[in-house]
């Protein structure tokens, strides 16, 4: 955080950014967005091309339309409005990563427009309007050799077509994002969605979520904009809010000593958390974007927009919803939850089986125990082995007293280890509670017998001795003892 | 008359009563091909031992008891922009001199499905841009009838081989006239269908919007056979009509009593030789014995089509051709030492002059600050003549006009006048605009003894009404010319 910028403490900052975000998502079809080709992360270099996908003399495109599909379900759950009809358009610029020399985009007439998303920043919700969701295809893949990777080091590129040709859509907001740390929500907020609809892997590392953002300043309330710069290179969530913070402080520094902003598009670089100058974007190319005549309008059946809106699950935003004013979850414990698709999924299977009164304690396990036992492994919630049938009715034995929460915590480490059962691990090590009155009573006289000097402290009102007297008890019996039911027998003959 | 200056529904006859072998047709290609090439220089690629081969494995076939389908063992010229698997597809281009597609056009597949022998890859203008196929990096073609003469173009190659019985039929590519005004300068039948009924998938794009694949034939039976061939829908062609099987032959009916003709005044204006003029009025004439009404009507946006054209062809091409960069296939300049150097040389000198031309004129007017007064401009124009046409078909069955405005001229002449010979297509190119089908058939000789063709514009997918009003005015016309002069 530097001196100029609004801190969230009340201290008001003399220049207010804009932000606005640019974001690419692959889409997770079968095929690529305009031929017959299977997608792959990883694969042997130009392995999965064809004809069509390496732009060969003759070929034309076809749309995917399990693609657009996709593409209008995550515009409906950004709140826009899908356009009846749209067109692709043809974006030329050379570069020997595009097999065609022209990018098949979407220009003046995108699939959607007009939506927003609200991100919760704790003590306030700020509304990011979506100005469009417009549908293209990925570009390949250049290698440059040589050890270093970098351009200029390096004799000779070598190009994998894989990637060319992979869906993708661009989510552009309007410049209503006024701090880096909204524009890292807005981006953990828009991926959880995608997740959710289960239309991308949204994976950073592997380059399926792109994000490329805006940024500008102006004097804090005034209206004129200020002139922006574009920052690149943006791959994690923490590269976003310090690119831009960092992208800040520069534009700040500028101002104060009365200098220009040049519109520029900038390269973040992670390792020295700072950014530089790529090209100036006057001298950016003339795209010369025209109709790709190789494809024809496409225009948007009525009802199979309303079926793929019903295919649309329910969004973090409601689960959270309905966990505050349904299930009555904490705040903290409800956003955690909704803020997985499969944890979420989790829970709401457990709170199906134990009911009102006992969800509860299924959120306190997913958020606790088992959230800290997966955290250690590396593990999601999926692979954990532990079924949601499995850690009900390890609850459900909690909550009917046969087994202490202690042991609880034991049994569930041995479900996670031998991924048995927790009634065959109680059963198969004797842990269920020890209830039964005589049996305690027994053990109770044997310590109360055995240590006189604590029974007379207790005796002259010392109470916390009894906590001593307890833990025997417990110790005598490996901790299976009902504490509850101890407590009640040992404090009653005591008093006697 | 030799072999192969026969129809292919007439050798198919002769096929099913075995009067002939499929070898026995080859050969006569072979023959006159070997002939006549370094004459008339019809084909880039031209192989007699895969002809011979082809051959052979179809008399095979027949043997074994396969049907014969309209194409079975005829000797096909096919343009060398059409993508033909494993056999160089150059489209007259240094820079795809040596490729070697991957994969074949659906023309090329649905013809093969009828057993067709692939006679050889014609020759035509660089990636179909040109009017008399002196753009070809392998040398120009000279028309059989007067090898003085050019035999027009892009299809020059195609159709040529076609008069000079090089071929018996061949397919051609029809962007803004490519059929119909070389099958016009040669005295043959050119069809450009309706925009979208023939897929495009593998042939290499010149105006995506314009380009179309269709026959060039010696006569209109032939042409209806072969549009039926290579029609239908592809799922690889987004543009692509689905129109259901339709036999195209069903529509050769000698009747046009009753036929609303409309003459175009536009397409008949100065410009037309006197001698072309008078010959498709002869068979204005013609018509109106056979009972057809003749009317002259006004398309006033037609005056802008060529306009039109020269800004929408050229866009659309600068960016079908920007792939052409040396990157993956075709000619790269080695000596290049950067990638926008090796861009740069690569198609310096991979592409004529021609092709360079109308990448420049595309690249333009679709710049930012160009787009709107060029290219949108023209697209809007283009509504007014599709609207102009479509007004017209509401009171006329077909239009006829000449083809080309004059008869083939001399090799040399309008090379170094680009408008001129822009000019050489003013009639066919409205035709593309609006997606229409059209037909050039012959009507006639000049003083000179160079064909003169007309062309007859029908509405959207109302081939049956120009098939049924070429059918009856080729009855009638008579016209018979053959290059027999070449085999003396």
């Amino acid at each position: 955080m530097n001196k100029y910028m609004n801190n969230n403490t009340g201290e008001m900052a003399k220049y207010e950014a804009v932000i606005g975000l640019e974001t690419h998502v692959e889409l997770s079809t079968n095929t690529k967005m305009f031929c017959g080709c299977a997608l792959s992360f990883g694969a042997e270099p130009n392995t999965r091309t064809c004809p069509v996908c390496l732009g060969l003399p003759g070929t034309l495109p076809v749309i995917n339309s399990k693609a657009v599909q996709f593409a209008i379900k995550t515009a409906l759950a950004l709140n826009c409005s899908i356009n009846k009809s749209s067109i692709f358009h043809r974006k030329n610029y050379f570069y020997a990563d595009m097999p065609k020399n022209y990018q098949i985009s979407q220009y003046n007439r995108p699939l959607a427009s007009n939506g927003f998303l609200d991100v919760d920043m704790g003590s306030y919700v700020r509304r990011v309007g979506i100005t469009r969701v417009h549908m293209e295809e990925d570009t390949g893949k250049l290698i440059h050799t040589g050890s270093s990777g970098r351009i200029s080091e390096s004799d000779a590129s070598i190009v994998d077509y894989n990637r060319a040709g992979t869906p993708l859509i661009e989510i552009v907001t309007e410049p209503d994002i006024r701090t880096p740390a909204e524009a890292k929500e807005y981006l953990i907020a828009l991926r959880n969605i995608i997740l959710y609809l289960d239309v991308s892997d949204c994976s950073m590392e592997q380059g399926s979520l792109r994000c490329d953002a805006n940024i500008s300043l102006k004097p804090a309330g005034a209206k004129s904009m200020g002139t922006k710069t574009e920052i690149k290179n943006l791959n994690s969530f923490r590269f976003i809010q310090r690119g831009l913070e960092y992208e800040y402080k520069r534009q700040a520094g500028l101002l104060e000593e009365g200098k220009k902003v040049l519109q520029q598009t900038r390269h973040y670089d992670h390792l020295t958390d700072t950014t530089s100058a790529l090209r100036l974007k006057e001298e950016a190319h003339d795209y010369r974007y025209f109709p790709d005549p190789d494809l024809v309008p496409l225009i948007m059946d009525k009802d199979a927009v309303q079926d793929i809106k019903r295919e649309i699950p329910e969004l973090p935003g409601e689960k959270i919803k309905r966990y505050l004013e349904v299930f009555g979850l904490p705040d903290e414990t409800a956003r955690l939850i909704a803020s997985d698709k499969d944890t979420a999924q989790y829970f709401d299977r457990c709170a199906n089986i134990l009911g009102p009164g006992k969800l509860k304690a299924a959120a306190n396990w997913i958020t606790g125990d088992f959230a800290a036992y997966l955290n250690k492994e590396s593990l999601k919630i999926k692979q954990s082995g532990i079924s949601a049938e499995s850690l009900c009715s390890l609850i459900e034995m909690i909550e009917g007293g046969r087994i202490s929460s202690k042991i609880a915590k034991s049994v569930f480490e041995e479900m996670a280890q031998s991924k048995k059962e927790p009634q065959d691990i109680i059963m198969e090590h004797n842990l269920e509670q020890v209830s039964d009155e005589g049996e305690l009573s027994k053990i109770i006289d044997e310590v109360i017998a055995a240590n006189d000097e604590v029974v007379q402290q207790v005796k002259d009102g010392k109470d916390k001795a009894i906590g001593f007297l307890i833990g025997q008890v417990m110790a005598k019996t490996k901790g299976k003892a009902n504490p509850a039911l101890v407590n009640g027998i040992m404090s009653k003959k005591l008093k006697k | 008359m030799q072999l192969n200056f026969l129809t292919a529904h007439k050798l198919k006859k002769m096929l099913e009563k075995r009067e002939v072998c499929a070898s026995d047709i080859a050969a006569s290609i072979q023959e006159s091909c070997e002939k006549l090439q370094p004459k008339i220089n019809a084909y880039i690629n031209f192989d007699k031992s895969i002809l011979q081969k082809q051959a052979e494995e179809i008399e095979c076939y027949i043997a074994a008891g396969g049907k014969l389908h309209d194409f079975t063992a005829i000797p096909v010229a096919v343009k060398d922009n059409i993508c033909t698997h494993g056999i160089k597809t150059t489209c007259a281009s240094k820079i795809l001199a040596d490729y070697v597609p991957v994969y074949d056009a659906t023309v090329i597949k649905k013809l093969q499905e009828h057993k067709y022998v692939l006679a050889g890859k014609a020759n035509m203008d660089e990636f179909a841009m040109g009017s008399s196929n002196e753009n070809s990096a392998f040398g120009p073609v000279k028309n059989p009838l007067d090898l003085q003469m050019v035999p027009g173009g892009s299809s020059g190659g195609p159709a040529a081989a076609v008069c000079a019985g090089m071929a018996i039929c061949a397919l051609g590519s029809d962007t803004g006239g490519s059929i119909r005004q070389p099958a016009s300068l040669c005295g043959i039948v050119g069809l450009k269908p309706t925009y979208g009924l023939v897929s495009r998938y593998g042939l290499i794009s010149f105006a995506s919007s314009l380009d179309q694949v269709g026959p060039i034939t010696r006569d209109v039976t032939d042409s209806a056979n072969l549009l039926s061939a290579i029609s239908g829908w592809d799922q690889c062609d987004s543009t692509s009509i689905n129109t259901g099987k339709v036999s195209y032959k069903d529509f050769l009916v000698d009747d046009i009593k009753g036929l609303n003709i409309g003459v175009p005044k536009q397409l008949m204006a100065e410009g037309v030789d006197s001698q072309v003029a008078d010959s498709v009025n002869n068979a204005l004439e013609m018509a109106q014995h056979l009972g057809a009404n003749i009317e002259q009507i006004s398309l006033p946006s037609l005056e802008y089509a060529l306009s039109v054209f020269y800004v929408i062809a050229p866009s659309e091409a600068s960016s079908n051709l920007s792939k052409f960069d040396g990157v993956r296939y075709g000619y790269r300049n080695m000596q290049a030492s950067t990638l926008h150097q090796m861009y740069r040389q690569t198609r310096a000198q991979g592409f004529g002059p021609e092709v360079k031309r109308r990448i420049m004129i595309g690249t333009y007017c679709l710049s930012s600050g160009y787009y709107d007064a060029y290219y949108e401009k023209a697209q809007r124009v283009r509504t007014l003549i599709i609207n102009d046409f479509k007004k017209a078909f509401e009171k006329y069955d077909v239009l006829i006009s000449p083809t080309s405005p004059t008869t083939a001229f001399k090799i040399g002449e309008k090379t170094g006048d680009p408008l001129s010979m822009y000019l050489s297509d003013i009639c066919t190119i409205p035709v593309n605009l609006a997606g229409l089908p059209a037909i050039s058939i012959p009507c006639g000789l000049s003083s000179e003894n160079l064909p003169i063709g007309l062309q007859i514009i029908a509405g959207t997918l109302r081939e049956d009404l120009i098939f049924k009003t070429a059918y009856s005015l080729e009855k009638a016309i008579g016209f018979n010319k053959f290059p027999l002069h070449l085999y003396e």
